[in-house]
């Protein structure tokens, strides 16, 4: 127990409060370590708002969502009209809703501009790896909440998104459609399936979602945050002054607290554009087909997932048996490099091989369908391997290779071709680049520990680059 | 850590007492799981559906609700059925071998149905669970051939299926449309959920 700390009786009221409260709960030593005496680095940029924007909307959407739970109904026949009853009868029922819908938009692009940054910072280095891991599986809770959120409408489009989700599941051999049953719990998406993704939606995930972004905080402060240089400001070699603080940082408040306020009103402005004049956003933050009750008798014509999925969504459109020849070729050419080109030790080029030639039968003998749904949930899974892939001698984009640059460029444009292409109709050619752009994140990902060797680096300063203003 | 050495028997009856919370809890998770399994309620409404098919014209199609999928029941013409002769070559299973979705024995041929012009199927792509749409019109259409001879498209991913619900090769659905158990009562009277052996 730490020393019980007398005050002076002349103190105010306040101070005496306080150090009442300090002697029995860290209340003063947290705040020092989190805000005012986290040590940031001070060459922070515009890409640093979108870690504070996303604790934002997370806090927009869990109010907002406790006010739609007091109208809502999770129940299949009442749900669609009691979502239109909190749209025209629940007073600012709308405006409540329609933060909601466009907050979960919103944290998706918050979330992957945040993800862009740690990507090309190379926050994710070491000692950040658990930083990156667990905001990987903040990424996944967050899809989960998203994706059973959307059922909870109950109009076509949530009705059949799920079918074809939970259908997925139905694709792993043996268990699959017992599985899809458990998830389900009925023989069709309906009312049990509904009341559980309710239960899921609003309690499960989002105490998951808060467990771990408390998790992602300690860590980062643990470790301390990157910024755009990649250079340490609290190494053992870093400058610091005579209290020990980092010459480069200064405390999260003031500094960055006023700092983001510029964030927060700049994303407000947007946010509110949206919700006030286009919350629909066109079709792709609500779907209109989602303004239909849910039929299980009837598909609409065209269905497609909501804008952030639609990356992942093409992946999965993309693995078809023709594919899969590609994909066994590209799993039997990986062995042999392992096997022909490396120093391993004869066991393990053996086991290779041996896991190979299995790994390709098992193409050969398992539907397309469930290589999709790998293919799919690799291409999540596979971010959270991203700080042992990076093999190069630098953090951050700034003194990385050149044609770096360009494979990043290309990694963004690839994004959202195949993000554009999950929301068209499906076509052949969309189908044949969405399989080259299925190649080519992997790849990115894949081949990373031998590209990001490649090419010469530019040198580190001691210390990072900051132009007073 | 510490210097004191390590108590054996304290250790063993730690790992024993251990091993039995561990088997306690995952006993506990049991009835939880259980709960995700469809209900009494939900299995007891998968009855058997009874359809009157006198007023289904050649060419059309009607939908029917059984076990909250939809059934489709199909009149086809006899071009349709021809077509089938014809679509054969460009199929994934044109004689419905494969196992996944168990054909019953009296939809195993060409016309997957007993009478070649009725054609009963649940509309349900086994892809991943959309409703195909009608494609009857032959001829070239957005995302579909230009020889298409008439069938149907899954809007989801674009896998098509022939008249007889069998789909083409290089398709994401893997298997041809699922035929459920059905007998005829009457010339046009259906039973959709049963059939004689049942």
């Amino acid at each position: 127990m730490a020393e019980f700390k007398e005050i002076s009786p002349n103190a105010s009221a306040g101070e005496k409060l306080l150090n009442w409260v300090d002697n029995r709960f860290p209340l003063t030593k947290m705040v020092k370590e989190h805000v005012s005496e986290y040590y940031a680095p001070k060459n922070f940029n515009f890409w640093y708002f979108f870690g504070s924007l996303a604790m934002l909307v997370l806090v927009i959407q869990i109010v907002t969502g406790i006010f739609l739970v007091m109208h809502y109904k999770p129940d299949a026949a009442l749900a669609f009209a009691s979502v239109e009853y909190i749209m025209r009868d629940v007073p600012w029922g709308w405006l409540i809703r329609y933060m909601h819908s466009t907050g979960a938009s919103a944290f998706f692009v918050v979330v992957y501009l945040h993800m862009y940054r740690g990507l090309i910072y190379g926050s994710y280095r070491q000692p950040r790896e658990l930083v990156w891991v667990f905001g990987c599986a903040i990424f996944l809770a967050l899809m989960a909440e998203a994706f059973m959120g959307y059922l909870l409408p109950w109009g076509q489009m949530s009705y059949w998104g799920a079918q074809v989700i939970v259908n997925l599941f139905a694709a792993v051999p043996f268990v699959g459609p017992d599985l899809a049953l458990l998830i389900r719990g009925d023989y069709v998406v309906g009312d049990a399936t509904l009341n559980r993704f309710f239960s899921f939606h609003v309690i499960a995930v989002p105490l998951v979602l808060l467990g771990l972004v408390v998790a992602h905080i300690i860590a980062l402060h643990e470790v301390g945050s990157n910024n755009p240089d990649g250079v340490e400001i609290k190494g053992p070699n870093a400058p610091k002054d005579a209290n020990g603080h980092p010459l480069d940082g200064v405390p999260f408040h003031p500094y960055y607290t006023v700092h983001d306020i510029l964030g927060v009103s700049g994303f407000l402005l947007v946010f509110s554009a949206v919700i006030f004049f286009a919350p629909e956003f066109g079709g792709y933050f609500l779907e209109y087909n989602n303004f239909i009750p849910a039929d299980p008798l009837k598909t609409p014509l065209h269905i497609a997932p909501v804008w952030y999925f639609t990356p992942f969504y093409s992946m999965l459109r993309a693995i078809t048996s023709e594919m899969m020849y590609v994909l066994i070729a590209c799993v039997l050419a990986g062995a042999y490099f392992g096997a022909a080109k490396t120093n391993l030790p004869k066991v393990i080029k053996a086991g290779v091989v041996g896991a190979a030639v299995f790994v390709s039968l098992l193409m050969l003998s398992i539907d397309a369908k469930f290589w999709g749904v790998v293919v799919m949930g690799g291409a999540v899974v596979i971010l959270f391997f991203l700080p042992w892939l990076d093999n190069c001698a630098v953090k951050s984009i700034r003194y990385r290779p050149d044609w770096h640059k360009y494979m990043y460029g290309v990694f963004v444009v690839n994004f959202i071709a195949l993000a554009y292409l999950g929301v068209q109709p499906p076509s052949p050619i969309g189908e044949r680049v969405s399989q080259v752009g299925t190649l080519f994140y992997f790849g990115f990902f894949l081949l990373m520990p031998i590209w990001s060797r490649i090419g010469e680096t530019k040198p580190v300063p001691d210390r990072v680059t900051f132009t007073p203003h | 850590m510490s210097d004191t050495p390590v108590d054996t028997s304290k250790r063993t009856w730690l790992i024993a007492s251990t091993c039995a919370g561990a088997v306690g809890g995952a006993a506990v998770a049991v009835p939880f799981v259980s709960t995700f399994q469809p209900s009494e309620r939900a299995k007891a409404a998968g009855a058997a559906v009874e359809v009157d098919i006198s007023a289904l014209k050649p060419g059309e199609k009607m939908t029917v609700e059984w076990r909250g999928k939809p059934v489709w029941i199909v009149k086809r013409t006899p071009e349709q059925v021809e077509s089938l002769n014809k679509t054969e070559s460009q199929l994934a299973d044109p004689a419905s071998e494969r196992k996944a979705y168990p054909i019953p024995a009296y939809a195993k041929n060409q016309h997957r149905s007993i009478k070649p012009e009725i054609f009963v199927a649940v509309g349900i792509c086994t892809h991943l669970g959309c409703s195909p749409s009608d494609k009857f019109q032959t001829g070239a259409q957005p995302s579909l051939p230009a020889d298409w001879l008439g069938g149907f498209l899954c809007p989801c991913h674009g896998s098509t299926f022939d008249i007889a619900g069998r789909v083409f090769k290089n398709k994401p659905a893997p298997d041809n449309l699922e035929i459920p158990p059905h007998m005829y009562l009457s010339e046009t009277k259906l039973l959709i959920g049963e059939d004689k052996k049942a």
